[in-house]
């Protein structure tokens, strides 16, 4: 689950690391308002969506007194951002957030994250921090310092201190940095993180630092230990099919292509999806409606696919296992019936009793295409778009 | 011949009450595994399919002298339940539930470092060797004893994968359902070296996803390691990136995660990767022409 930055910034907050002074609102008015609060003379209003690249996407304003915040907040408040990290559609603005502008004499870059090869947290720092962190990356490695850790215990700031020797931060920077870095550990392991990141990480003139810009995207599985942080969701910032689809328990990504997938397990459910594409069509989405696939799920899906416009043919892929191809034939029928299916449909059922599930969707009347291999579905649903 | 399990493998079922758990408990029954106990904490004396039940994972081991286990508790316990078979002595534990946080995977990865037990999963369909025992979800019936080893991230494409080869006449030796977490107990690499070293298993199928670099370190350890001969299929050349907050995954990874550059590293390695996943039994035709 994917925090904005107010809500990281938050959490930072309260594990002692220094952030700006700031506040998350709704309207130009509460904007202004807020800023009165703050206080000062310049101010940042920044766009709150789960995606980065907000900067060079014109979600992140630096503007002058309260007529400034005002105007800034209306200019971004209702629109969809859309950055090289959302979808084509962008992001919508519900928030904004009204921070004081921050001096900045050096930018850092640091994040915790679960290193998977290692299968240990890891806490990442470099001297080169700002935009272009994945420049870095690319070009010197070595400007990235790395560090495993304990999944048990967060690091000492005397360890995040050793951890910085190698730099050629001086003595007061070293220990300033090396609380903060401490502290992020800590906000991984006590929040069930898969990511922390403080991007930039900024040293002020007068030789403070600050999280400018944070990042937190929570593990989750690990939310129903954090009552408290799940009620950090925003479904705004979610696809509203994706949100119907997890009422249902239901997979759902859509894609933009016309041929709607229907498929049971999520790997079966992509290869679906390149098979569409090696046939020459496009999928509409991906659906993975759990590996029984029960007729109250099957109902579920049909909705949810149709809902989509531009879906002009339904392949359904069954792999048939403990739950019998021809059971999951009568789930289809009866959802098919249940939905109203006017596009047509193009069913591959394998596995167990598939003859007999297959058998069951011919003699039913109804606009179905049975299909035996994967291919030859593919090749139907293919051919029947292009056909109309 | 088999990695891991065999007819003699002696299984135990936690949360062998439930709903799952006595469900399957029948399923593996039925295909001939040799379940000699369940355990559901202040169920003990009750019987599941004829099974005894008992209290604990410990007191289960003492009476029935189980190796092996397959847990389908509820997720908030399932890592516990690992925990408790591995401190009882249980040597191969397969995790069927899914929903254990990542870094609770961590604290367990670091805790069974040094033991005996080896994890399967979480969140995986299991293990099964043809016609001899079956741990796990997977639907028996599409299996077929023979010499290829089947080593997994997803669920019902390994049963398609299984079914394919199934359907030309190839059977496996075993088939290893990894599962698709972040960490996993039983990594891709490990189970390369399991099936290196099995004399009954002549041939590799690999099935991959997008995401992480498990792919990668296969071809690793494919290069170094692995005579066998290798096909492959990754999932996810369509899928589209997601939308993706910060960048320190792939820094740190220094790999895209993308289904085609993985696709390219395992060719590297020699592997033959299947282009489509209807083409999976034929890849694996191919390579086994190329044993020694």
């Amino acid at each position: 689950m994917n925090l904005h930055e107010y809500q990281a910034k938050e959490i930072l907050g309260r594990f002692g690391i220094p952030i700006p002074k700031g506040e998350a609102v709704q309207s130009a008015d509460e904007a202004e308002k807020a800023a009165g609060r703050l206080g000062g003379e310049k101010f940042v209003v920044k766009a709150q969506i789960h995606a980065g690249g907000r900067g060079k996407a014109g979600g992140v304003l630096l503007v002058e007194g309260l007529q400034g915040v005002r105007e800034g907040a209306q200019k971004i408040l209702g629109r969809r951002l859309q950055t090289p990290q959302t979808g084509p559609d962008g992001q919508p603005v519900d928030q904004v957030l009204i921070q004081v502008q921050t001096e900045i004499a050096k930018e850092f870059y640091a994040a915790v994250l679960l290193d998977r090869s290692r299968e240990k947290p890891c806490l990442i720092f470099s001297a080169s921090g700002g935009m272009e962190i994945e420049e870095v990356a690319r070009k010197s490695p070595e400007a990235i310092l790395k560090k495993v850790f304990s999944p048990f215990s967060p690091l000492t700031a005397a360890e995040a201190e050793t951890f910085l020797s190698g730099t050629p931060l001086d003595a007061r920077d070293k220990k300033r940095l090396s609380g903060i870095l401490a502290a992020l550990t800590k906000v991984f392991l006590e929040t069930d993180a898969s990511l922390v990141e403080v991007n930039p990480l900024a040293k002020t003139p007068g030789g403070e630092f600050l999280a400018v810009d944070a990042k937190i995207r929570l593990d989750d599985n690990g939310l129903v230990r954090h009552p408290e942080l799940s009620k950090l969701y925003d479904s705004r910032q979610e696809d509203p099919r994706e949100t119907e689809a997890r009422k249902f328990d239901l997979s759902y990504v859509g894609l933009g292509g016309n041929i709607g997938c229907l498929v049971n397990g999520a790997g079966l459910a992509m290869a679906t999806m390149d098979l569409i594409k090696l046939a020459g069509g496009e999928p509409a989405n991906f659906l993975d409606v759990g590996g029984g696939a029960s007729q109250e799920k099957v109902a579920a899906a049909f909705k949810i696919i149709l809902a989509d416009p531009k879906v002009k043919a339904i392949l359904v892929n069954i792999f048939g296992g403990i739950m019998r191809c021809d059971v999951i034939a009568e789930g289809i029928l009866a959802a098919v019936k249940e939905a109203d299916l006017k596009v047509p449909l193009i069913v591959r059922l394998a596995g167990t009793q598939a003859e007999e599930g297959r058998a069951l969707l011919k003699k039913s009347g109804l606009q179905i295409t049975p299909a035996e291999s994967l291919e030859e579905a593919a090749e139907k649903a293919v051919s029947y778009v292009r056909s109309h | 011949m088999s990695v891991l399990i065999n007819r003699n493998t002696r299984v135990l079922v936690q949360g062998i009450t439930g709903s799952h758990g006595s469900f399957h408990t029948k399923q593996m029954l039925e295909y001939g595994t040799k379940v000699v106990g369940g355990v559901t904490p202040g169920k003990g004396g009750e019987r599941v399919e004829g099974v005894p039940v008992f209290n604990s994972v410990k007191e289960a081991v003492r009476e029935t002298g189980a190796e092996a286990s397959v847990i389908y508790v509820p997720e908030k316990f399932a890592a516990d339940a690992i925990r408790e078979a591995a401190a009882s002595g249980i040597q191969l534990v397969v995790c069927i539930t899914e929903g254990i946080p990542a870094l609770e995977m961590s604290r367990i990865k670091e805790e069974l470092r040094g033991t005996k037990t080896r994890l399967i999963g979480p969140n995986c369909p299991g293990i099964i060797t043809p016609e001899e025992c079956k741990i796990g979800i997977m639907p028996g019936a599409i299996h077929k004893r023979g010499p290829v080893g089947v080593i997994s991230r997803s669920g019902t494409l390994t049963y398609e994968a299984v079914w394919q080869l199934t359907s030309r006449g190839i059977g496996q030796s075993t088939c290893i359902g990894i599962g698709g977490d972040t960490i996993v107990g039983t990594t891709f690499t490990d189970a390369l070296e399991l099936f290196e070293k099995d004399p009954g298993t002549e041939a590799i199928l690999l099935i991959g996803e997008i995401g992480g670099s498990a792919e990668e370190e296969a071809a690793g350890m494919i290069e170094k390691k692995i005579s066998k001969p290798v096909a492959a299929f990754v999932a996810g050349c369509t899928a589209p990136p997601g939308k993706r907050m910060g960048h320190a995954g792939a820094i740190i990874g220094g790999s895209s995660e993308r289904a085609q550059d993985k696709i390219r590293r395992l060719e590297a390695a020699g592997v033959r990767v299947a282009e489509s996943p209807a083409r999976i039994g034929e890849a694996v035709t191919e390579v086994l022409k190329k044993r020694k």
